[in-house]
């Protein structure tokens, strides 16, 4: 085995498999609100509460009604995904045409609810989400020992990000949300539902949100915070990746990942603000983001 | 017609002074619990310990109704220049007497500084650093319910004596993350083990796959957790999921709550051993003071902390009625050391010169799913360490209070 920088070669290609992974997170999340923003124009800051509340509502089916963990999958996102839409309908559907800062607040407000209920509710320690029996255990690689649901996050997540790039970007419907956003009278004059399809898309953001928290469940405990630790994390990521670029925020999530993973083994105990740095550089040198289009 | 004037004004003047005398026995006393009510250590103190000080006020207030009570609280949020405008602000402005609990060891070593300098008095139970009756020891603070020499002698010591020789420790990066690694490689290599290295991580953390790797490439046999509540939660959790445990290495909870164990989950938990000074499920008293607690928390396990604030509240309200003064700080410490402690949580037991209260220490194993009989049925207890060999020694601590 041979060494790079003092560093064991097996443990650094370790850390970096775990920052892919941590990067699948980072992608999932930071897609959902580069989709809100890029379409809606609303800085989602409810994102972490509904990432939050897809674990909480994973963990209360489980343990309430029996579902497991595949079905919560499915009807999780979809129950979470409903209360955006009522979200939508409710609050931010008055505020498109004025200043960013009016969605920024109502959903941070929105999340701060959410977050202090379930606190109050669940309490503050985290409750036990268990691994699906049939993803325990894990493969020996040689280098590191990778346990079978994380390899199953990446590849879900990977999944979700590039399907999820396709239909924005490739596809007939992606062209009219993109078209209904630039100019939503003449779309409308096309005989296309131009306010069901925005609220379908908010929809759609926030059961992204809880698909993650589903998928984050088995690994973190669920807890009312989870959310709210993460959040920033993944502004930054959607800063850095150019707001509102969906290919710009899935690869910047995954390589953000990667360096954070390498300072763990490096400097520890900078891997929080390690992120914070890049995106202080990043809007100096580029302050549309990497990827970003220009404003 | 003069006698009746002259024993009218005599019986006057007597209910006068007699109302004054009752007056001068009125005392109130203002309390302030500095908590962690939001984050990773709100379940393990929080909402919990502000519930145990009102047991607390009203167990008191049956025996001594003339000491008239109030209690506030506030949230720290972890951060040492919060926590310290917090205790400013109560001491100088609220006319508050005295601290209680505060978890986080960075926190509470601010507020004891504030607090000495105010001349009041602080009760931590929350926070773990044994600098608070160490090079830190104060007149005005008693630490009441456990510390780092603690839980490092009594886990650290059963697990080096069982044959974990070689440890590799995850810190929590901050002033008690530290202090419970100092004092755990202390004890490891006193008896005989070697300490093959250290990550530190960041305070409330949410991923530790990175920091269980480096630890699982140390092949140290084992991995000491020296850090807390949630952060522990998610390293535990998170060590079963990469197989550490299956792949032959043991993880050491240097500091576990029964919070902790809950959020786990007996499968998850089981076979961890672990110190602790309170056990909900003890004895008869402890099972009743919980059926009180739980009333305000239903479906939670209080804590050794909230024990903790428990038993702090009520020896020093005694301390006060004794010395029928709260205001200086200094007498009511000194008060509450002189005085025996006895209470329904910890028993019999004494405070230290430098401020350490003294009573026995456990050392639980986590049970197995099989042998719970239900919620809260999570500990067996493996040993008792008795109430002299439970904490650091009077003259090893450093206290300038000891050698005086």
């Amino acid at each position: 085995m041979f060494t790079i920088f003092g560093i064991p070669s097996a443990a650094l290609f370790g850390q970096l498999l775990i920052g892919l992974i941590n990067g699948s997170f980072y992608a999932l999340l930071s897609l959902g609100l580069a989709v809100i923003f890029g379409m809606l124009n609303i800085i989602n800051f409810a994102h972490g509460a509904q990432y939050m509340l897809g674990a909480v509502a994973a963990f209360l089916m489980l343990n309430f009604l029996g579902i497991n963990y595949w079905a919560a999958l499915i009807l999780a996102p979809v129950i979470v995904g409903a209360i955006g839409i009522v979200i939508e309908r409710t609050f931010l559907q008055w505020l498109y045409k004025l200043d960013h800062l009016y969605g920024l607040l109502l959903t941070f407000g929105l999340a701060l609810i959410i977050e202090g209920v379930s606190r109050n509710y669940l309490g503050s320690a985290g409750l036990p989400y268990a691994l699906p029996d049939s993803l325990r255990g894990g493969q020996n690689l040689g280098f590191m020992f990778l346990p079978n649901y994380r390899a199953w996050v990446i590849a879900v997540s990977l999944v979700i990000c590039f399907g999820t790039w396709y239909a924005i970007e490739r596809t007939r419907l992606g062209a009219y949300l993109r078209a209904a956003t630039e100019n939503p009278t003449l779309v409308r004059a096309f005989g296309i539902n131009v306010p069901v399809m925005i609220t379908l898309t908010y929809g759609f953001g926030v059961a992204l949100a809880a698909f993650a928290g589903v998928m984050a469940a088995p690994i973190y405990n669920v807890s009312p915070q989870m959310g709210a630790e993460l959040i920033i994390v993944v502004f930054a990521v959607v800063v850095i990746g150019g707001m509102g670029s969906i290919l710009g925020a899935i690869l910047t999530g995954f390589g953000l990942g990667v360096v954070e993973g390498l300072t763990k083994v490096f400097f520890p105990e900078a891997s929080n603000t390690v992120i914070f740095v890049i995106m202080a550089i990043v809007l100096l040198v580029r302050p549309a983001g990497l990827f970003g289009r220009g404003t | 017609m003069q006698v009746v004037k002259r024993t009218f004004a005599l019986a006057a003047l007597t209910a006068a002074l007699a109302c004054g005398t009752a007056q001068a026995q009125q005392l109130n006393v203002k309390i302030g619990v500095l908590t962690d009510m939001s984050s990773l250590y709100a379940d393990l103190a929080g909402p919990g310990s502000v519930e145990a000080v009102k047991l607390a006020v009203e167990d008191f207030n049956k025996t001594n109704p003339n000491v008239k009570v109030e209690i506030i609280s506030a949230d720290h949020q972890n951060k040492a220049d919060i926590g310290t405008s917090v205790a400013n602000q109560w001491l100088d402005r609220d006319g508050v007497d005295v601290i209680i609990d505060t978890p986080n060891s960075g926190v509470a070593l601010a507020v004891n500084e504030v607090v000495r300098a105010k001349n009041k008095v602080f009760i931590n139970s929350g926070a773990a650093s044994s600098d608070l009756t160490g090079a830190k020891c104060s007149p005005n603070t008693v630490h009441w319910t456990y510390d780092t020499w603690m839980l490092a002698n009594g886990t650290g010591k059963a697990i080096v004596k069982t044959g974990g020789d070689t440890w590799f420790f995850l810190t929590a990066d901050y002033a008690f993350g530290h202090a419970l690694e100092r004092d755990t490689a202390a004890v490891v290599t006193a008896n005989g083990g070697k300490v093959v290295g250290q990550v530190r991580h960041p305070l409330n953390s949410s991923d530790f796959s990175s920091f269980l790797l480096q630890a699982q490439s140390s092949k140290a046999k084992i991995i000491g957790l020296a850090n807390a509540g949630g952060d522990t939660v998610n390293t535990i959790k998170q060590a079963a999921e990469f197989g550490i445990v299956a792949g032959g290495q043991s993880l050491a909870g240097l500091l576990v709550f029964a919070s902790d164990v809950n959020a786990l989950g007996l499968q998850a938990a089981q076979g961890l051993v672990l110190t602790n000074t309170f056990y909900w499920d003890a004895n008869d008293q402890t099972r009743a003071w919980t059926q009180r607690w739980q009333k305000a928390r239903p479906g939670k396990i209080p804590t050794m902390v909230q024990a903790g604030v428990y038993a702090g509240t009520l020896h020093y309200l005694k301390a006060v009625a004794a010395l029928k003064s709260k205001d200086d700080g200094k007498a009511v410490v000194a008060e509450m050391k002189k005085l025996p402690t006895d209470d329904v949580l910890f028993g019999k037991g004494s405070i230290r010169a430098d401020g350490r209260k003294i009573h026995p220490a456990y050392l639980y194993e986590v049970k197995k799913p099989s042998e719970s009989k239900g919620p809260g049925d999570i500990y067996k207890l493996r040993a008792t360490i008795p109430a002299d060999e439970a904490f650091r020694p009077l003259k090893d601590g450093g206290c300038s209070l000891a050698s005086g």
